[in-house]
């Protein structure tokens, strides 16, 4: 495992999140969060559903609002602020669950829109550059195709392959691989593993434990707004310290 | 045993014969049971009854050829009639030897209406056939144009924000330039003409004699609210869809109230409320035309019915459309313009055009305020007592020029849902 092998504690924080809290209406969705990410930390977040796992990547790019707290992305704190948002967003790439590609536009499109518009990036450079990233994601002869043309999976790869044409230093996962066929599971595993052994900075949602056995820095486990409880993959596995940790993993790891 | 068969090797069957075929598909569809074959020949003989009367009617004992209504008595169809006042009824009271003015300035309309039908159209090209259409159309229609400094001042100011504001992105700096020349010069020359700097000067083309809006009527007429009225009542009625879903209370609130205001009334009383009450606001001496004001209440009547269809559509997108288009980092315009609208427009094809259509004959309603369109026209051809007794033709006749109009705009709605999601199916 050589990601974690580097002594984290020396590599600068990319992520804070102080006593970050949030409400959907009375509903209190996120409870006092506190989250430190490393430079080139892999992060795997699980715990049952309606649990804020997603809610909590979410708020890193503001996708949704926090009410309470800090929230410090590459230095920048978060506000209402349009130009901090759209500079935290450019630094930061996406997945969605149900993929969220846009289906009136090819693949080379959907991957080129951000670079040319966001970025500026010359048309010819941004083909380019996608093209290499649909190579990497070992898809590059669906570049003409829409997206409506291809299946799950391929989809997953191409919006994994959409948030890298933006170069960005932060990739956040949310639940990516939950809305794909079993069989399909693994070829986005593949390129989401390919992507952490390079060093990206990742978090992601997911109930994937074999990717988190395989990358992850830190497993944290939520429950009802509140990390639980957040320890090294293998710990996290062979020694859950909390009752609620210890339900949750027996219940999925038996499925699995 | 097929079963033992590899699936690649069984050769596919053809389908049963008696299903093919014209014979096939007569007797699958037409004469599949006792009570279907029935039907079929019942409705097939009422068909061909009411057809042969028609028939009999309009073409076999008509008249074509009659110089006045009493010749016409007794026979079918006296189409004499149109014969004699389709001129009129086209073109309304327009001095009857310029009536190749409007002729043309339909021509020029349709023209510009076929070419900017077609997608490959869909890019500057569109502004250039507009622009070339719309000049040439009032230039007959008007037979001469002043163009004063101030609207050239101000189309200089307009364009170079535009193209700012759309091509920032893509645009060399060479043409980045020039935006900002144009921005500047349009700026300045309003300043300095509103100071009392620059005279008020204006382009005179005056190549025919001038014919003023009162006296304009019938096919042209009808073209220009039409088209115009739409023209300008879609991206009205895109941008109140949009004020409609802000975020901002204020802009929501006064899109909401417009378009329950206007959506409230019948579009006759906003037409009188044009012509007869808004003059009495207007400070003495000032006017405007008649016909401009019907036109401005249809473009606003047109735009927040066309704000709910395309409303419709905006709410019809996934959330994560829009969630992706933000985790880019795209900004409010881009994710509109790129994202959000082009889909959502995709979804509302049928129905955008079916209020198209619909206006397309609302717009015979100036009537009531004493515009002649084609409708009006075709009413007043009419009143000649030499002719009289022949509704039915005219307004068949007027039907049938309606109907041709609104026929292929429901085509071009089938081609355009066909074209725009051509590579989006599966």
């Amino acid at each position: 495992m050589a990601a974690t092998a580097r002594d984290l504690s020396k590599v600068e924080s990319v992520i804070q999140l102080k006593g970050v809290n949030k409400w959907f209406g009375q509903f209190h969705v996120l409870t006092d969060i506190n989250l430190d990410v490393k430079e080139g930390e892999k992060i795997v977040i699980c715990g049952p559903s309606g649990s804020g796992k997603s809610t909590l990547i979410r708020c890193i790019n503001r996708l949704e609002e926090h009410q309470r707290g800090d929230i410090v992305v590459h230095g920048v704190t978060l506000s209402n602020d349009v130009k901090n948002i759209e500079a935290i967003r450019r630094e930061v790439g996406m997945v969605f669950q149900s993929f969220n590609l846009f289906p009136h536009l090819t693949i080379l499109d959907n991957l080129t829109l951000a670079p040319i518009w966001v970025k500026k990036t010359p048309k010819k450079e941004a083909e380019e550059i996608a093209m290499s990233l649909l190579t990497r994601v070992r898809i590059p002869e669906q570049a003409l195709k829409y997206p409506g043309q291809l299946s799950g999976g391929q989809q997953q790869r191409v919006a994994i392959a959409r948030a890298l044409c933006m170069r960005p230093k932060i990739m956040l996962f949310d639940e990516p691989t939950s809305a794909l066929d079993p069989e399909m599971v693994k070829e986005v595993l593949d390129v989401m593993i390919e992507l952490a052994r390079e060093g990206m900075t990742m978090l992601c949602v997911t109930h994937e434990m074999g990717f988190a056995r395989a990358v992850a820095d830190r497993v944290i486990f939520m429950d009802r707004g509140e990390i639980v409880e957040q320890n090294e993959p293998e710990e996290f596995f062979a020694n859950p310290r909390n009752e609620r940790t210890k339900l949750f993993l027996g219940q999925i790891l038996h499925n699995h | 045993m097929t079963d033992a068969m590899p699936v690649g090797d069984r050769k596919p069957l053809a389908p049963p014969v008696d299903e093919t075929g014209p014979l096939g598909w007569a007797r699958k569809n037409l004469f599949s049971s006792w009570g279907n074959g029935i039907t079929t020949v019942v409705l097939i003989a009422f068909v061909v009854w009411v057809l042969s009367w028609f028939l009999e009617w309009a073409l076999f004992t008509a008249n074509f050829t009659a110089s006045t209504g009493a010749e016409c008595r007794g026979g079918g169809a006296c189409w004499a009639l149109i014969r004699e006042k389709f001129r009129y009824i086209f073109f309304g009271s327009f001095p009857y030897e310029q009536h190749w003015r409007p002729l043309f300035a339909v021509i020029t309309m349709l023209a510009m209406l076929v070419l900017s039908a077609d997608r490959r159209m869909w890019n500057w090209r569109l502004l250039v056939i507009w622009g070339v259409g719309s000049f040439v159309t009032f230039l007959l229609m008007f037979g001469q144009i002043h163009i004063p400094l101030s609207l050239i001042l101000f189309v200089a100011l307009a364009g170079g924000g535009i193209g700012l504001t759309l091509r920032s992105a893509l645009a060399a700096p060479s043409e980045r330039m020039a935006y900002y020349a144009l921005v500047a010069i349009g700026a300045m020359g309003l300043v300095l003409r509103i100071v009392g700097v620059l005279p008020a000067w204006s382009i005179a083309i005056a190549p025919l004699s001038y014919v003023e809006t009162s006296l304009w009527g019938g096919l042209p007429v009808t073209l220009i609210l039409a088209t115009y009225g739409l023209a300008f009542a879609f991206p009205y009625g895109v941008l109140l869809a949009l004020g409609r879903r802000s975020n901002l209370p204020l802009i929501k609130g006064l899109c909401v109230g417009f378009i329950e205001l206007i959506r409230g009334v019948p579009l006759i009383s906003l037409l009188i409320m044009a012509s007869v009450m808004l003059p009495l606001f207007l400070p003495s001496g000032t006017t405007i035309d008649k016909f401009l004001r019907a036109q401005v209440a249809v473009i606003l009547f047109a735009g927040a019915y066309i704000a709910e269809v395309i409303r419709g559509g905006l709410q019809s997108l996934p959330k994560g459309q829009f969630e992706a288009a933000d985790a880019m980092g795209l900004n409010y315009p881009q994710k509109t313009l790129l994202i959000i609208l082009p889909q959502a427009l995709r979804v509302v094809i049928p129905p955008l055009i079916n209020t198209f259509i619909g206006f397309f004959k609302d717009t015979s309603l100036v009537l009531i305020i004493g515009i002649f369109d084609f409708l009006n026209t075709a009413n007043q051809a009419l009143v000649d007592p030499n002719w009289a007794g022949f509704p039915g033709e005219v307004y068949l006749f007027a039907a049938f020029v309606y109907f041709i109009f609104c026929y292929s705009m429901s085509r071009y709605s089938k081609y355009l849902e066909h074209e725009l999601n051509k590579g989006t199916r599966r």
